[in-house]
This record gives structure tokens, C-alpha cells and sequence, in this order.
């Protein structure tokens, strides 16, 4: 038994390939798939190719940049205020 | 104005003042009873407006079943029951009484069709809530249960003054209706309910406060307060165009907070701040899809979010804590409460099948038909936040993660079951739709499993979930650290706290200066009378016989000239 499998399922190294895998296959299916699907756009931007899936990962992508940078500003040590 | 009824507020004050008569299993059917016998009668009530009880000698309570409130005061019933199966486990007396007072109240409220009845029990709500962040017992839950409880009692009073300032302006009549932010009265209600709303810097008290309370207690807040105010203001302000920025403001930045926030149900009531938005951008715009799509979130809500405490108090039941940095790898230990809050975390990702999908977007959808751009791309920001903060941080750092091995048990079989129930109630909403719908407050027409509308929603979700995982394997998202952020309660607990210990021992040392000088001057004071009139003066002497005498005989001399002339 090596080392890997010795860990549960879920943590190998294996289990986690095939879970981005079928992450990265089902984002390029939905993103296919918007070349068949009729939208009842209420603006115009909604038509562009698979709009929603750039919007969710640029939008957060930029959420957690920016929350990172927050963290300079906000973070504090956990006794900050019963000093 | 037909017949009288009794509040249902009093089922729960009564049933709550009787628990501590009961005993063992007892006690268990007698808690689990109450809330059923509560919920059966709420579903029995008809609709109309009627005479109250008379409280505290006012005497023109008014109570009020319409759409809008029976369905907030069914799902008000609903949670205080799972709420109470929940803690069931629980011996503390304490938190049963004050949450049954607590959730009463909350529904006292939802039915009162007067300002003065819905002050009363808003007051209630404050004051009974308070407990349950005081039953952790601890000096860190006292000191948030203090700044809550300043807080809500100032959204109290502020309630009070408005409604007493609108009754004047409207010829004595209290009635609950529109309010509108046009009269100064208005302005005065408008900030009563955001505070209780928890509007942009008038927020702080739910993250500081909730987080603090008891596992059982978390769930039981996060239920009732910030839903009876977004009832409210549904009522009283639908329509205001100044709630849709207010809104969007509130979906978005608690989630960059939720994204580095450490506590994980800190970081669940950062989400809730969030999800309130949604429903106040719904009531600022005020269309009728918009105002049914605030209904039904906030029913969906309240119960994905219990959920999601749940699991999060099952987690702090068992291990002690909640803190992202030190936990993981629990779902050998908790399977159930893992696969329960994934179905919360679904639902409030609003997967499709699951209960926020079919609330939500009703809100996205009135906004985008109104035409508010900006607000739009905001809320659908928002809607990849949350599946970002809420939806995968909260398992992935709790259950999954780093496996650390950590020594906990399944939760109690009666948190499982309140988590079962509720978890089957998310995905009953988001799958049978429709008998939600009908309880909305007007006639809905909407269908939200379009094809076009699923694949939008799919795509956002699943490239969050990409963004996600790109940025876990490359190292760039933020690690939990053990630590707090800076939000806006850091001005009264910081600067506001110095100016005011500053302000204390100004006024002490002033009070001490002052009563020294007047210690001083009416030292010098008696010391003048004690030279006139003291046992050393003049006057205090004793004088001889003859001298007086002579004095005597001097005056009487005088007179008799002043006579004579």
C-alpha cells in the first residue's frame, strides 16, 4: 500500500484530478451549450457568448483579489479589541 | 374591523412561561407540542383586520392577516418550531423561554396592524433576543450582547418617536401602512427599521453579535429580527427608490468580508447581511414581481440559512469552535451534517432544484424588467459571491479542507432531525414551487425553470466554483488565519470608546473640581458667618448687667426725644 492510499478517498491525489476534471468538462459543456439555448435577454450584453460564466469567474476572481487586499487594511490580531 | 383574535405572540409568551414547570421526557413533547399546536392555528387563520387585545391599557391594537404578513408569520412559525426541535438537547431553561419569547414576538409583530402594537412587540424582540447571546455565558457574548441590545433598543425608541410624530400628522390614527420617506416622521421609522435591517453602517451589531450567542441561539437569531424588519419595510416603504442602492450596497461588500472572515458563522451572518440585500432591492423596486420575489426569498431564506447555522452549531457543539483556520476534514466524523449543509449551501447558492433559485432570481428578473443596469450586475455579482463565501467556503473549510484529524461525534439525533426537516424543505421549495408561489402577496406568473435561465445560473455557479478551484491549487487564495477584520463597529468600539472614557473621566475630574470649589467656598462662607454670628462673634459674647442697662436706658432716652420732637 503506498502512501496515498493510505489517505481517505477523498484527499488522494487521484480523486481530486478526476473532480477538476469533471469541474473543467461540466464548464465547458454549459459554456457549449449557450450556443443552443434561446435566453430571454433583457440587455443586450446577455447575448454574448456565455456571458454569465465570464462574469462569474472574472467577478470572482476579482472578489477574492480584493478581498486579499482588504486584508491589509482590516485584518487585526484576535484580542485586537479586548486590549 | 369583524371580531377580536388573540395575537398568536401569546401562545408562545404563555407556552414559555409554562417550561419551567415541566420535566424530562415530558418536557421534550411539551416543547416539541406548543410550536405544532402554534403552526396549526397560524394555518388556520383567516385572513382580515381585528380588534387586539387590549395591552398595557392601549386599547385600539389592531391585528392584521393579509398576504403579505400571513407569510411571513407562517414561516416565522415554521422556524420557531425547527428551531425548538434543534435545541431540544438542551437543558438550559433560559434559551427555550427567552427564544419562545423571542420567536412570539417576532410574529406579534408581523400581525400588528398599528405602530404602537408593532413597537411594543418590536421591543420584545430585542429584549428577549439578548439572552440568547447571553446564554454562551462567556465575557466576550456579554460584552456583544450589550452593543445589540443598545442597538436595538435605540431602533426601538426611534420606531416610537416616529410613529407618535406620524399619528400626529395623521389625525391620531396609528395604523401600519405605507409610510413613505417623504415626511420627517417617515425618515424617523425609515432608520428604525434599517437599523433592525442591518442597512450599511448600521449593520455591525449582526456580525458582532449573532456569532457570540449560543449554537442554538445563532439559529434562533437568525430566523426572526432581520426578517421582521424586511417585512416591515415591505409594508411600510415598498416602492422607495433609495432601498435599491441601500440593497445593492448590502449584497455586495459583506462578502469580501465573508471571503477573509475566519468564524465561520461569522462569515454565514456576513452572508445573511448579504442575502438581505437581495430582499431590499426587491422592496425598492416595488413592482409586483419584485415584492413577491421578496416574500418568497425571505421565506426560502430564513430556512436555508437556519440550515446552514445548524450545521455550523452541530460543528461548534462537538468541537468547541468554529474557526475555519482549525478545521477540516470532518465529514468522516459528521456525514449527515456535512451532507445537510451542502443542501444549505446549495440553496443559498440557488442551484437549480434547490430554494434559492426559485426566490431569487425573481428579484434579478423585476430588476433587470425595470431596467436598473447597475443594480443588476451587482446583484448577479453577489450571486457568484455567495456561492464563493457561502456556498463552498463554509463545507469546503469545515468538512473537507486540511484533514486535521479532529476528535468530534455525529451531531444529536434531534439537531440531525431539525436539519433533515428543513433540508427537505429546501429542496421541496425549489422542486414544487408552485404552493409557494401561492402564498405570495400577489398573483405570481412567473416560471423560473427556463432553459435559457437554468444554463445562466449554471454558468455563474460553475465558474465560481472554477475561480475557486484555480485559485486554491495556485496558492492565491487567502488562507484562514486566525484573526478578525476591522468593520464598522470598530468606530464606537474603538475611537467611539476612547471618546467616551475620555468624556467619563473629563466629566469625573470636572465633577471633582467642582465639588471642591464648592467644598472651598462654603468653607470660606462659614468661616465669614462664623467671624459675624460663630460662638467667637460679637454677638455670642455675654454681656454685663450694666452695660445693658445703660444701653437700655440710652434707647428709651432716644425715643422719648424722637417723641417729643
Amino acid at each position: 500500500m503506498n502512501k496515498d492510499e493510505q489517505k481517505d478517498w477523498i484527499y488522494r491525489p487521484n480523486t481530486i484530478k478526476w473532480i477538476i476534471r469533471l469541474l473543467v468538462i461540466s464548464c465547458i459543456g454549459l459554456a457549449v451549450a449557450d450556443l443552443f439555448v434561446h435566453k430571454h435577454s433583457h440587455f443586450p450584453f446577455e447575448d454574448w457568448f456565455s456571458f454569465y460564466a465570464v462574469y462569474g469567474f472574472v467577478g470572482c476572481v476579482g472578489l477574492v483579489l480584493a478581498a486579499k487586499g482588504l486584508r491589509v487594511l482590516l485584518m487585526r490580531k484576535e484580542d485586537y479589541y479586548d486590549e | 374591523m369583524t371580531s377580536s383574535l388573540i395575537n398568536p405572540a401569546y401562545i408562545f409568551f404563555l407556552g414559555a412561561l409554562l417550561i419551567p414547570l415541566f420535566r424530562g421526557s415530558l418536557r421534550k413533547v411539551y416543547l416539541l407540542t406548543i410550536p405544532l399546536l402554534a403552526l396549526g392555528m397560524c394555518i388556520n387563520l383567516s385572513h382580515g383586520t381585528y380588534e387586539g387585545l387590549n395591552l398595557f391599557g392601549y386599547d385600539s391594537a389592531i391585528l392584521r392577516i393579509d398576504r403579505l404578513s400571513f407569510i411571513f408569520g407562517l414561516i416565522f412559525h415554521i422556524a420557531a418550531f425547527i428551531n425548538t426541535l434543534y435545541g431540544l438537547h438542551e437543558k438550559d431553561n433560559l434559551q427555550h423561554v427567552s427564544g419562545w419569547i423571542y420567536a412570539g414576538s417576532a410574529i406579534g409583530a408581523v400581525f400588528s396592524g398599528d405602530l404602537i402594537s408593532l413597537f411594543i412587540f418590536w421591543e420584545f424582540t430585542a429584549i428577549s433576543s439578548v439572552f440568547l447571546i447571553w446564554a454562551s455565558r462567556t465575557e466576550r457574548a456579554f460584552k456583544a450582547g450589550m452593543r445589540y441590545l443598545i442597538i436595538q433598543v435605540t431602533s426601538g425608541v426611534l420606531l416610537l418617536g416616529g410613529a407618535v410624530l406620524y399619528s400626529k400628522n395623521h389625525g391620531g390614527d396609528f395604523t401600519f401602512e405605507h409610510i413613505g420617506i417623504d415626511t420627517f416622521a417617515g425618515k424617523i421609522i425609515f432608520v428604525a427599521f434599517g437599523i433592525k435591517c442591518a442597512f450599511p453602517f448600521l449593520h455591525s451589531w449582526l456580525q458582532d453579535a449573532y456569532p457570540e450567542a449560543t449554537p442554538v441561539g445563532t439559529v434562533m437569531l437568525s430566523a426572526f429580527t432581520t426578517k421582521l424588519a424586511v417585512y416591515s419595510l415591505a409594508r411600510g416603504y415598498a416602492g422607495t427608490d433609495i432601498l435599491i442602492p441601500i440593497g445593492a450596497a448590502m449584497t455586495a461588500f459583506p462578502i469580501f468580508y465573508a471571503v477573509i472572515e475566519n468564524d465561520l458563522r461569522r462569515v454565514l451572518a456576513y452572508s445573511l447581511n448579504n442575502q438581505l440585500g437581495f430582499m431590499v432591492v426587491g422592496i425598492g423596486i416595488g413592482t409586483e414581481l419584485a415584492l413577491n420575489g421578496t416574500a418568497a426569498h425571505a421565506f426560502a431564506h430564513i430556512l436555508y440559512k437556519a440550515l446552514l447555522f445548524m450545521s455550523m452549531g452541530a460543528v461548534m457543539y462537538r468541537v468547541g469552535h468554529c474557526n475555519g483556520s482549525d478545521l477540516g476534514g470532518l465529514y468522516k466524523k459528521m456525514p449527515w451534517t456535512t451532507a445537510f449543509c451542502c443542501i444549505g449551501a446549495a440553496s443559498i447558492s440557488a442551484f437549480p432544484l434547490f430554494s434559492g433559485f426559485v426566490s431569487k432570481s425573481m428579484i434579478l428578473t423585476a430588476a433587470a424588467e425595470e431596467h436598473h443596469l447597475f443594480t443588476w450586475l451587482i446583484l448577479l455579482f453577489a450571486s457568484a459571491g455567495v456561492f464563493h463565501h457561502s456556498g463552498i467556503k463554509i463545507p469546503y473549510f469545515a468538512f473537507f479542507g486540511h484533514d486535521r484529524n479532529i476528535e468530534a461525534k455525529e451531531a444529536p439525533f434531534n439537531m440531525l432531525a431539525a436539519m433533515f426537516i428543513t433540508a427537505a424543505l429546501c429542496i421541496g421549495v425549489g422542486i414544487f414551487y408552485g404552493p409557494l408561489y401561492q402564498l405570495l402577496p400577489f398573483t405570481a406568473d412567473y416560471h423560473p425553470y427556463t432553459s435559457g435561465h437554468v444554463l445562466a445560473q449554471m454558468q455563474l455557479l460553475m465558474f465560481s466554483a472554477l475561480a475557486f478551484t484555480v485559485l486554491t491549487r495556485t496558492g492565491i487564495y487567502p488562507p484562514e488565519l486566525r484573526s478578525i477584520n476591522l468593520d464598522s463597529d470598530w468606530l464606537y468600539r474603538k475611537p467611539g470608546k476612547y471618546i467616551a472614557q475620555k468624556t467619563h473621566a473629563l466629566i469625573l475630574s470636572a465633577a471633582a473640581g467642582s465639588m471642591s470649589l464648592i467644598n472651598e467656598s462654603s468653607k470660606t462662607f462659614t468661616a465669614i458667618l462664623e467671624m459675624g454670628i460663630g460662638p467667637l462673634s460679637r454677638y455670642a459674647r455675654t454681656q454685663s448687667t450694666s452695660s445693658m442697662t445703660f444701653w437700655a436706658t440710652l434707647l428709651l432716652g432716644l425715643f422719648m426725644i424722637f417723641y417729643y420732637l
